[in-house]
């Protein structure tokens, strides 16, 4: 009897969406602005990554939401871990040679390709939150590889805070000399294609890069601290 | 994908549903790549196949692995 009723249920809830959707047309784009970023996009903001430009520059208030959301889930993972009990530490079979070599030839090199994504973010695909993860996952790998290496908890929690105040700190000087809105690009646009170029984008994807970094690495570290 | 998506569901051994899961992050990783985005696709890969497959892991090693 419950199994008919959800199933009617889930019937109707199907057959609203399915009425909602049926009148969007698909393919056709229903605003302006979508046009408008990939037309004027690489004048504006001197990035040639135009996803980009619209991240950091355009929706720049929205990012500084979304690194706000995930330092708040940072704060939930050690708020709830920390109530746990520890329990006492169990013996951990040392890493084989192979393993702790490989690792430690990797992390480095992950390092430097997360690096790589969030310096080039105004120019090829990617930006911080991508080389923010990829970051993390090299710290993963050596919680995986060669066990009992940790990060230092407070240095983590220093650079995710510098990089923050970064952030903020760069809009609100845009706020103070161009005086429209929070996050304006007051540093010269530089020349197309180039490294140093589009203004602040730079400087704030490499703040984003450092601070998702750490959040999630910091995540990682909480939770295999307590496995 | 689809396969990958139904087998992560229905598996009663929680480790085999992970790797069923991580699959179907990787091939939507792929699938962005190949529709053209691929800030998305570098996203997807490294967060959905790797970090939370990661959380996922732990998880389970703290708590049971099979499924009643």
């Amino acid at each position: 009897m419950r199994r008919i009723i959800s199933l009617i249920l889930l019937a109707v809830v199907a057959l609203g969406i399915a009425l909602c959707v049926i009148h969007i047309p698909f393919g056709a784009p229903k605003t302006k602005v979508g046009n408008y970023y990939i037309d004027k996009g690489r004048e504006q903001t001197g990035a040639t990554n135009i996803v980009t430009s619209v991240v950091v520059n355009y929706r720049g208030f929205d990012t500084l939401g979304e690194v706000t959301v995930l330092f708040v889930a940072a704060i939930g993972v050690s708020a709830v871990l920390a109530t746990l009990k520890k329990k006492f530490q169990k013996k951990i079979e040392p890493p084989s040679l192979v393993l702790n070599a490989g690792c430690r030839f990797l992390f480095p090199l992950i390092l430097f390709f997360g690096a790589y994504i969030f310096i080039h973010g105004h120019l090829t695909p990617g930006g911080g939150f991508q080389g923010g993860a990829i970051i993390a996952s090299a710290f993963l790998l050596t919680y995986l590889g060669c066990r009992g290496r940790r990060i230092s908890e407070s240095r983590s929690k220093l650079t995710e805070s510098l990089s923050g105040l970064v952030f903020v700190l760069v809009g609100l000087i845009g706020l103070a000399i161009g005086g429209h809105y929070f996050l304006y690009n007051f540093l010269p646009k530089g020349v197309l294609h180039s490294l140093l170029s589009a203004g602040i984008i730079p400087i704030i994807y490499i703040a984003i890069g450092f601070k998702v970094g750490s959040e999630i690495a910091g995540i990682i570290d909480k939770l295999v601290e307590e496995s | 994908m689809l396969a990958a998506a139904i087998s992560a569901s229905i598996f009663k051994d929680l480790m085999n549903a992970v790797i069923a899961s991580c699959l179907v992050s990787l091939i939507a990783a792929i699938l962005f790549f190949l529709l053209q985005a691929p800030d998305v696709a570098m996203a997807e890969a490294a967060i959905g196949a790797a970090l939370i497959t990661a959380v996922f892991v732990i998880a389970i090693r703290r708590t049971k692995r099979y499924e009643e």
